[in-house]
């Protein structure tokens, strides 16, 4: 689960981290209010969005006054901002940062991440602020530090201050930088996040180090333990269908493409998306019922994929094990007859009852297609929407 | 012979009073050798206590005592799970599968740090994964037994049904498998790729190995650099999610790619690179492996 910059910031002024005083704003007149609250002679006025890729995106301004704090928060406010990072449509501004215009004297990339290889958490730490952190990767890997933290005892002091000298930090700010990085490792581990990126990090004028931007994710298997945080979702900002989907424990990735597909399990769902691109088309989307691909869940499922316009037809791939064919092709009917499915369905089963299965689907009288390898299945639905 | 498991291997299930633990032990006492493999249970608050004769133990530790279980299957809702997983580890199991989805990351973080402390020698398997099948011996976990016979193929597979999907294949043209591994998909977990691969290579039974893996991690990449310098017997493979978007997650923790790193295609190149044969095409994985025999 992805929050705010302004969110993730409070978080982290709770770990000791140092940020720039800011005001998230929600319309004009409070923009130009925290303005003037803050005081100074010019600000920052950055768009809250669920993306990276603002600053060259055009999402954050600094206005020198307080009529262009105005300017500038009534351009955002209900604009679609388009980045690198949110796709052709954008995403809608609703919520506003205004901070206070920090000295940067130095910029550094921070960045805590599970690591797999490792199985531990990792924090990356590059002296080129600014940058994402591939293309440093990309140009300057030997400028890349990373620690692998043990959970027992944590980040210690001796790690934090090698890292902040690989990366440049002065000595006489070594202090604050290990603040700082042990405050976003303990903001890290207690509230299980998943990714937690500073980008950058900063050494201001007065030799203080500061988070000036801060991307924070979430385990979403942890936020039992965290209801603070659960509250902290930005529905406005996440995909409808995805959270639609998520309402009946169906797992919902919105694609591009023109075959909806239902499938259960992750990576038979992933599989039948690859197979559809084999045979010259694009899947509209990833949907994985799960194990228990009951009538209540398919008939959700169809309802979810058929709100997308784009959907010409759709691929039903479900092998079954303990879940048998037959249920399975029961539920799959009285979805169609349901939501009164009027473009091209092909269904393929296999596994348990599979015959069984596939004689319910022919008897019927719906024209559903049937096949038995998930190659034949994606023919079938790749050439029934090119009307052969 | 088989890898992991077989029919001397003596299982408790942890959690079996919960309803999903009963209704799959039920199914895995009653395949093959399943009667004499299902022997303990476990559940603090219930011991004394039997679920249809299996009796339920406070501890694995008492379980393994009074019985001499040397695995466990766990089915623990996943907030309690990862603790079940460690008190399988300290009382020495030589193998834990943990079926459970969902566990908090943080908490397989912890995990895995102690068993690194304590030099543990259990084999864990999962989390979140659907477990292992030695066919017509013994099954533990999830996976339909139906669609299994007893052969001299290895399967191991992070996704549970593009394991089975493997299997059917490897069914439809005669071929029997000599055990399935169903290591999850999860981003921290229990045995890898190469972890797996390592024991089908030392099992005499075992003729042919399909690794079936998908976007995320570098799990595949090193079990295939593995295989280049050490495997003496033929590996295919086949890698889901060269469709799926940069950044998403597809479904599970463990299948997003993150930056330009654990594509499917940068995997497949570097398992062709290592001498496995790949398929871009799930429908062709037994046909693959059929020809390399």
């Amino acid at each position: 689960m992805r929050i705010h910059e302004y969110q993730g910031k409070e978080i982290l002024r709770k770990f000791g981290v140092t940020t720039p005083r800011g005001v998230p704003c929600f319309s004009v007149d409070e923009a130009v209010k925290a303005a003037e609250m803050l005081g100074g002679a010019e600000w920052a006025v950055k768009a809250q969005i669920h993306a990276g890729g603002r600053g060259k995106g055009g999402g954050i301004k600094f206005p020198a006054s307080f009529d262009e704090v105005g300017q500038c928060a009534s351009q955002f406010l209900g604009s679609r901002l388009v980045t690198s990072q949110t796709g052709a449509k954008g995403q809608k501004v609703m919520r506003l940062l205004v901070e206070e215009v920090v000295d940067v004297r130095k910029e550094f990339y921070l960045g805590l991440l599970v690591d797999r290889v490792s199985q531990a958490i990792c924090l990356i730490a590059s002296s080129e602020g600014g940058m994402d952190i591939e293309e440093i990767a990309l140009r300057a890997p030997e400028k890349i530090h990373k620690v692998f933290i043990d959970p027992v005892p944590g980040l210690t002091d001796a790690e934090a201050d090698g890292l902040s000298r690989n990366i440049g930090v002065p000595e006489e700010s070594l202090g604050q930088a290990r603040t700082a990085l042990q405050g976003v490792y303990k903001a890290f581990w207690e509230y299980d996040a998943s990714l937690i990126e500073i980008n950058p990090l900063i050494l201001a004028g007065d030799g203080g180090i500061m988070a000036l931007d801060t991307k924070i994710e979430f385990d979403s298997n942890a936020l039992f333990r965290h209801p603070d945080i659960a509250e902290l979702r930005d529905i406005e900002a996440e995909d409808p269908f995805e959270m639609e989907a998520a309402r009946f424990d169906l797992s919902y990735v919105s694609l591009d493409g023109n075959i909806g597909c239902l499938v259960n399990g992750a990576g038979l769902a992933m599989a039948t998306m690859d197979t559809i691109k084999l045979f010259g088309a694009e899947p509209a989307n990833f949907l994985d019922v799960g194990g228990g691909a009951s009538t209540e869940k398919v008939t959700e499922a169809f309802k979810i994929m058929l709100k997308n316009p784009k959907v010409k037809g759709i691929l039903v791939n479900i092998f079954g094990g303990i879940m048998k064919c037959d249920t399975v092709a029961n539920g799959v009917i009285s979805a169609a007859k349901e939501v009164n499915l009027s473009v091209p369905l092909v269904v393929r089963l296999r596994g348990t009852n599979e015959e069984l299965g596939r004689q319910i689907l022919a008897n019927s009288g719906l024209p559903i297609i049937s096949a038995t390898t998930m190659a034949e299945a994606a023919e079938k639905i790749v050439a029934a929407i090119a009307g052969r | 012979m088989s890898i992991l498991i077989d029919k001397d291997t003596r299982v408790v299930t942890q959690g079996i009073t919960g309803k999903t633990a009963q209704f799959h032990t039920r199914i895995c006492r009653n395949y093959a050798n399943g009667n004499n493999c299902f022997i303990a249970g476990v559940n603090p608050n219930r011991a004394g206590e039997d679920f249809e004769g299996i009796p339920i133990f406070a501890s694995v530790k008492d379980a393994k005592e009074k019985t001499g279980v040397n695995a466990s299957v766990i089915y623990v809702p996943s907030p309690y799970a990862a603790a079940a997983i460690l008190e399988a580890v300290e009382a020495d199991l030589d193998l834990v599968v943990c079926i459970t989805e969902g566990i908090p990351v943080r908490d397989m973080i912890e995990v895995k740090a102690r068993m690194r402390k304590l030099n543990s020698k259990t084999r864990l398997v999962g989390p979140n994964c659907p477990g292992v099948i030695t066919p017509e011996e013994i099954k533990i976990g999830i996976m339909s037994e139906r669609i299994h016979k007893k052969g001299r193929i290895g399967v191991v597979s992070r996704s549970g049904t593009l394991a089975y999907e493997a299997v059917g294949q490897l069914m439809d043209l005669g071929l029997g498998q000599s055990s399935c591994v169903g290591i999850g998909g999860d981003p921290v977990s229990g045995m890898k790729h190469i972890d797996v691969l390592r024991l089908f290579n030392d099992d005499p039974d075992t003729d042919a190995v399909i690794m079936v893996g998908e976007i995320g991690g570098s799990d595949e990449e090193e079990a295939a650099y593995w295989v280049k310098s050490n495997m003496k017997k033929p590996v295919v493979g086949f890698i889901a999610g060269v469709t799926a978007p940069p950044g998403k997650r597809m479904g599970h923790a463990g299948a997003i790619i993150s930056g330009s790193k654990g594509t499917a295609l940068e995997k497949l190149a570097v398992m062709e690179s290592c001498g496995i044969k790949v398929t871009k095409n799930p429908s062709e994985m037994g046909r693959l492996l059929k020809s390399v025999i």
